[in-house]
């Protein structure tokens, strides 16, 4: 952000907040949940991080028992739609779909409208800086 | 043009003193900065100027393109078509279900089906990705770990189906776990006994297919996380090590395993960093093989590696950079004596490439093979007073990061105890944040950026959404095709032979692929004895 902005900026805007950060499916490329992890962390949220290899099922059930605000899915398979619609169907399933989904990875811009479509908040790619990642999650979670 | 980001946010960019791996580089060297005694000649011991006296004249590196995608039928084209383009040999990509041993019925398979490679879930589907293609005449390399001594099983048995001998199969399976639990992902056994697979599959292949390459020892996924280019090598050497600690204890006789021993790494962009890194490790891994376990034959104390230009290095923002990027990093392996060069698609970093962004990335590495001419002569950077003192600072900072894992208590314990997996994470948010600031440079994203700049990839790859129903369907027919009580009684005797400790697996894994069981049957056969890694998650 510029210098000259005057509002003072809170260097936890997450603080409070409770996140899930899943790896579904079978990818194992962990390094993006992770280092998304550590600055959510950095930015005053509690993270819960799954590990890898976890089941739609698996993830919403954490996101209900754990109560958390959030969830982010990292998917750099290529299978973020008919991922994210599995964790959308099973949160509904609990009647939990008013926990703020998130998806981050490699996800081609072409497939950014269908993942809002099926109530995903915000869709994170590997050109948006921490930053921008952080503020526009404290923003959804307000 | 303007020479900050759109934001107004970033300070122009200047020229760093230190490199990417963190090594100081100095305005200028000079004589005063290397020991002419420590470099040698090429082909000769420390093989600090390359493993061959002729470096590229003899015989050039092998251009080997990472492909695959949907079903063996249409992998199988793709392979047609890159050959014809005068691609040398074959890599083949896997889906995520094979990979991670998982059968295309199985619910955790279904989305990933074909997607970030070809699904290959038994004989059949192998029989048809070879299809019309020599296997005595090809060398193929697999990028294959959890599951590779299935996988190899099962190119040993399509080359007894095609009558090749297997004494004539070139090629390598990456098999390399140790870094799947750091930086990959793929794991699917504990350590030990997926250490205990890895010396039956490479010891089964030093004896029936002399000329493959049963490991390649990758540091590339650890770099692509964050690892620094001196990390990198230190985390391979190290992997290196525990693996002929593990031969040696099966009894393998180091002068000949070494011999078949082969490595992988990514070539990043910055240059120097990237022949240094080579240069540096080869020159360490041959003193390790003979100060360390005595080897004498130069065979095996040959540091042989391959390597991939591109990888996170590319980005999304105007992606035909990424072309530049790609060559700039393949002549980078070339100066650093590669033997083989995958170079990424310029659209690689966020889907599978189109025929035209592949055949591009062929044609990259033939202007630089055949009208550049900086292969011409071996190891050009040789005696550079840069490039020399470069290498030895390269390898201090290689042994001081081997030296930090030997003092945590060796690899396998720091991958058992996710150590390492923390201390890659903490690398990536370093890195990551370079990045966001802008300290690390990369044009047209953080840097050199118009707000109406294109980023379009042009044309965009589409997979056929009804690969996942066919291969479902075709696995079916498989099953009810195939004699079921010849295909239970090799998984049987699979069981009985993994129960036991000293028994090579090899031999049961091709028989069951020959009675077309499948790989997650395979899998979950050895999961009943084994268990399943635990991910030690420390975030």
């Amino acid at each position: 952000m510029s210098e000259s902005s005057v509002e003072q900026k809170s260097s936890t805007p997450l603080r409070g907040k409770r996140i899930l950060v899943a790896k579904p499916g079978l990818d194992g490329h962990d390094i993006g949940a992770k280092v998304v992890a550590l600055a959510l962390r950095d930015a005053g949220a509690e993270v819960i991080y799954t590990g890898l290899r976890r089941s739609p099922e698996f993830i919403a059930r954490v996101a209900v028992d754990e109560g958390v605000d959030a969830v982010g899915l990292s998917i750099l398979s290529g299978s973020h739609c008919e991922l994210a619609r599995q964790v959308v169907d099973e949160l509904t399933r609990r009647d939990a779909a008013d926990i703020a989904l998130f998806v981050g990875g490699t996800i081609p811009e072409g497939d950014h409208a269908l993942l809002l479509e099926l109530g995903v908040r915000a869709v994170f790619t590997n050109d948006m800086t921490l930053d921008e990642a952080i503020q526009t999650l404290a923003r959804e979670l307000r | 043009m303007n020479d900050s980001d759109a934001t107004g946010r970033l300070r122009p960019p200047q020229l760093s003193q230190t490199s990417a791996s963190g090594i100081e580089v100095p305005v200028k060297a000079g004589p005063e900065d290397i020991d002419l005694s420590r470099i040698g000649e090429p082909g000769k011991y420390p093989f600090t100027r390359g493993i061959f006296p002729d470096g590229y004249r003899g015989r050039l590196w092998t251009i080997r393109q990472y492909s695959g995608f949907g079903t063996p039928e249409e992998s199988n084209e793709r392979y047609r078509f890159l050959l014809d383009q005068g691609q040398t040999g074959l890599s083949v990509a896997l889906d995520l279900p094979t990979q991670c041993g998982y059968d295309p019925v199985d619910p955790m398979a279904r989305p990933e089906i074909g997607k970030v490679g070809v699904s290959l879930s038994n004989l059949s589907e192998a029989e048809i990705l070879f299809r019309g293609l020599d296997l005595s005449a090809i060398s193929t390399s697999f990028t294959i770990n959890g599951t590779a001594a299935i996988i190899y099983a099962m190119y040993l048995a399509v080359a007894d189906k095609q009558g090749v001998p297997r004494a004539k199969l070139t090629g390598t399976i990456q098999n390399d776990i140790l870094k799947e639990y750091v930086a990959r992902g793929t794991w699917i056994f504990p350590v030990r006994p997926s250490m205990r697979l890895i010396a039956d599959s490479i010891l089964y292949s030093n004896a029936v297919t002399p000329r493959f390459n049963p490991i390649s020892i990758a540091g590339a996924h650890v770099r692509d996380a964050g690892a620094t280019a001196a990390e990198e090598m230190a985390y391979t050497l190290a992997n290196g090590l525990a693996y002929v600690d593990e031969l040696r204890r099966r009894g393998g006789d180091v002068e000949k395993f070494a011999q078949r021993l082969s490595f992988f790494f990514y070539v990043h962009m910055d240059f120097f960093d990237e022949v240094a890194k080579f240069r540096a490790g080869r020159r360490l891994w041959a003193q390790l093989m003979k100060e360390r376990y005595g080897v004498s034959d130069p065979k095996a104390q040959m540091f042989r590696f391959g390597v991939v230009c591109g990888g996170s290095s590319l980005v999304a923002a105007q992606p035909f950079n990424n072309v530049v990027r790609v060559a700039v990093e393949t002549m980078a392996a070339v100066m650093g004596g590669a033997q083989s060069i995958f170079t990424c698609a310029f659209d690689e970093a966020f889907q599978i490439p189109t025929e035209f962004s592949a055949e591009l990335a062929v044609r990259t590495q033939q202007m630089i093979a055949y009208e550049s001419g900086i292969g011409r002569s071996v190891d050009p950077l040789g005696g550079s007073y840069l490039v020399e003192s470069h290498t030895n600072r390269m390898q201090g900072e290689i042994e001081r990061v081997m030296r930090e894992i030997d003092d945590y208590g060796g690899v396998i314990k720091a991958i058992e105890d996710g150590w390492l997996q923390m201390r890659l994470a903490e690398r990536g948010l370093e890195r990551k944040r370079r990045t966001d600031s802008g300290e690390t440079v990369i044009v047209g994203q953080n840097h050199f950026r118009r707000d109406d700049q294109k980023n379009d990839v042009g044309e965009l790859f589409h997979l056929d959404p009804r690969v996942s129903a066919r291969v479902i369907e075709k696995y079916q027919s498989v099953l009810d095709a195939r004699n079921g009580a010849e295909a239970k009684a090799t998984l049987d005797k699979l069981a009985a032979a993994a129960a036991k400790d000293d028994e090579n697996l090899m031999p049961y894994l091709v028989d069951c692929c020959h009675a077309y069981a499948t790989v997650g049957e395979m899998v979950a056969t050895l999961k009943a004895q084994w268990g399943e890694f635990q991910e030690p998650v420390r975030i």
